[in-house]
């Protein structure tokens, strides 16, 4: 009976099995931001056991409130540097370095083929896209992984979800998950990693894939994970070169990861995403979704363009397309937040960043920002925002909004419309 | 290990977030106790009141599928914790939000979707729960003498985080 990719990484990593069903494995990286790790590291002090298993396998940063806001976050960010600082961890990323984890990370390399990764943040799956098997976990988990660079899991089934036919003109990565949400459920992938296969997923850059793996933990999967293949080498290629002589050995390298074609699934989705169109959640759930040409009477005061699931250079560009020469209708907000440094600086250099500021976006620094309603772009109650992030939970931009998630070029078009719209229209 | 059952709230929905259990606005406490007075802030259900007189003896939640969706803040649990709510009963829960639980010591039991229903019945009254830990037993009363019980299943390795007092613990003498 052949394995599946995170059958074969919980067969290389596995360190224990103390129970039947209960693996613990081994960790590759283990990645820390500060909001959750602060408390962790107060309980290992608390304990006596201020120590860290591998400095150099520890990632962190600080990126939800950034610059800090209040005394509290100040104290928060004080805390994770100090910590980084003590233990020597080399890639820790501060103000003037840092950007949204799940989009800084790969960005430097960290995450390879293959690897374990942890973090205190659901929105690790995002990393699944490099065929990693990236999780999600709580406070506890990671201060297990700071000291002992181990994580416990029940070993986890696999869904495939193949996506195949062309994608259809102004239909985006976003549109794919979101379609793929709704059909799964906000807990149809509980305990469940998704492998994303067919030749959409091929054909997807890696930002695309980062956008498919992030929101699989909205079907409340553990893991999204594609097939490393020559796109992730190419995106790797600076990092990876010393480890291997050339791209075919690293491919090769690649491969004995991939799902072998007897592997077992408990269970296989098919789509067909040619009959696929803008969409957009409303209410309060990830699987409530609608087709944007059905929602134009939704109008809009905010428009947030970011976050780890479209903060990247190439979403920025996909709004940027649909506003140039345009403006916000009158009354709407517009705020962008490039995920990183890099994203910034190209944006800048390539003309992006003056189309968002013609068009009266405010642009501000590499931030969660609005995303988890912590420090800015909050909204006021009955406000509703167009938003590229990932939760339309209640109160997630500010208590009693209402959060539309959209892709970047639908929410480029609610910019100029002051309300949803389909963003074919507009190119 | 942390002492489990007493009075019990109905929480009659499914899909309940953890943005839900405790907003993100809280999530700049580094001291739980601190997340004491926010438990479940944002959660909008008829005839619950997260301010209420009522919240402030629950010592178990019983709700639908799924409970615990969303960010993956062990906040959540440490806000139910602070408030000595050490055990939640639903018909399923999120991945992260279960091991959270255990991870600290306190338990996620699922249910079959009948039995919840039955249980269900019970909440026109007040309604306690006794915890036979040991018999894997549930026993849930009324004042006015209605009664259900039913037994309940744990993993090997979710009845040792309970009985070790948590993952941390047990982790550090193993390996
Ligand atoms: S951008 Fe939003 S979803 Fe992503 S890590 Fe930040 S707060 Fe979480």
């Amino acid at each position: 009976m052949g394995k599946t990719i995170v059958e074969k990484i919980f067969a290389a990593h596995r360190r224990d099995e103390p129970f039947p069903g209960t693996q613990v494995l081994n960790l590759d990286v283990v990645m820390c931001h500060e909001i959750t790790t602060p408390v962790a590291i107060a309980d290992l002090e608390w304990r006596d056991k201020d120590r860290v298993f591998d400095s150099t396998k520890i990632k962190a940063v600080i990126d939800h409130v950034t610059p800090s806001k209040d005394t509290k976050t100040a104290v928060q960010a004080k805390i994770l540097r100090d910590w980084a600082r003590r233990h020597q961890i080399r890639d820790f990323f501060d103000i003037g370095e840092n950007g949204v984890c799940h989009a800084i990370f790969p960005e430097k390399g960290f995450i390879r083929p293959g690897y374990t990764v942890i973090m205190g943040d659901s929105h690790t799956c995002t990393h699944g896209a490099f065929g990693a098997f990236a999780a999600g976990v709580g406070t506890t988990d990671l201060e297990v992984g700071i000291l002992k660079g181990v994580c416990a899991f029940r070993e986890p089934k696999t869904i495939r979800v193949n996506l195949n036919g062309t994608m259809p003109f102004g239909v985006y990565a976003k549109d794919v998950i979101l379609s793929v949400i709704r059909e799964l459920t906000v807990n149809g992938a509980t305990d469940c990693v998704l492998e994303f296969r067919g030749e959409v997923v091929d054909n997807f850059d890696m930002d695309e894939r980062m956008t498919l793996c992030n929101m699989a933990i909205e079907a409340g999967a553990t893991c999204g994970i594609c097939l490393p293949d020559e796109k992730t080498a190419d995106y790797l290629r600076d990092f990876i070169k010393d480890d291997y002589d050339s791209k075919a050995q690293a491919l090769t390298n690649f491969k004995k990861w991939w799902s072998d074609d007897d592997a077992v699934y408990v269970k296989t989705l098919n789509f067909d995403v040619s009959k696929f169109v803008p969409v957009a959640t409303v209410e309060y759930k990830p699987d409530q979704v609608k087709p944007l040409s059905e929602l134009t009477k939704v109008r809009v005061d905010q428009v947030y363009i970011g976050s780890c699931t479209n903060g990247r250079l190439s979403d920025l560009h996909a709004a940027a397309r649909i506003l140039k020469g345009k403006k916000l209708a009158t009354g709407v907000r517009g705020i962008v937040s490039p995920a990183t440094p890099k994203i910034f600086d190209e944006a800048m250099r390539d003309g992006t960043m003056a189309v968002f500021r013609q068009a009266g976006f405010r642009v501000t620094n590499p931030t969660c920002g609005a995303c988890l309603g912590m420090s800015n772009g909050v909204l006021a109650p009955g406000e509703v925002c167009a938003s590229t992030t990932n939760r339309n939970f209640t109160g997630r931009m500010g208590a009693g909004g209402m959060v539309h998630l959209m892709s970047p070029a639908a929410a480029a078009a609610a910019a100029i419309c002051g309300h949803l719209a389909d963003p074919r229209e507009f190119m | 290990m942390k002492p489990f059952g007493g009075a019990v709230v109905f929480l009659d929905r499914n899909d309940i977030n953890t943005d839900e259990i405790i907003p993100a606005k809280y999530l700049t406490e580094v001291k739980k106790e601190n997340l004491k007075n926010y438990l479940l802030e944002d959660l909008q259900i008829d005839g619950f009141d997260p301010k209420g007189e009522k919240l402030a003896r629950v010592k178990v939640v019983v709700t639908r599928a799924n409970f615990g969706c969303g960010s993956s803040r062990e906040h959540a649990p440490w806000a139910l914790e602070v408030n000595d709510i050490t055990l939640v009963i639903a018909e399923s829960f999120a991945r992260i939000f279960r091991q959270n639980m255990f991870n600290c010591g306190m338990m996620a039991v699922e249910l079959p979707a009948a039995t919840i229903e039955k249980i269900f019945k019970l909440a026109d009254g007040d309604v306690t729960c006794d915890v036979d830990f040991a018999g894997r037993k549930l026993v849930f009363k009324t004042s006015d003498g209605r009664s259900e019980s039913t037994g309940f299943t744990t993993t090997e390795f979710d009845s040792a985080l309970v009985e070790s007092g948590g993952w941390v613990e047990f982790a550090d003498a193993r390996y």
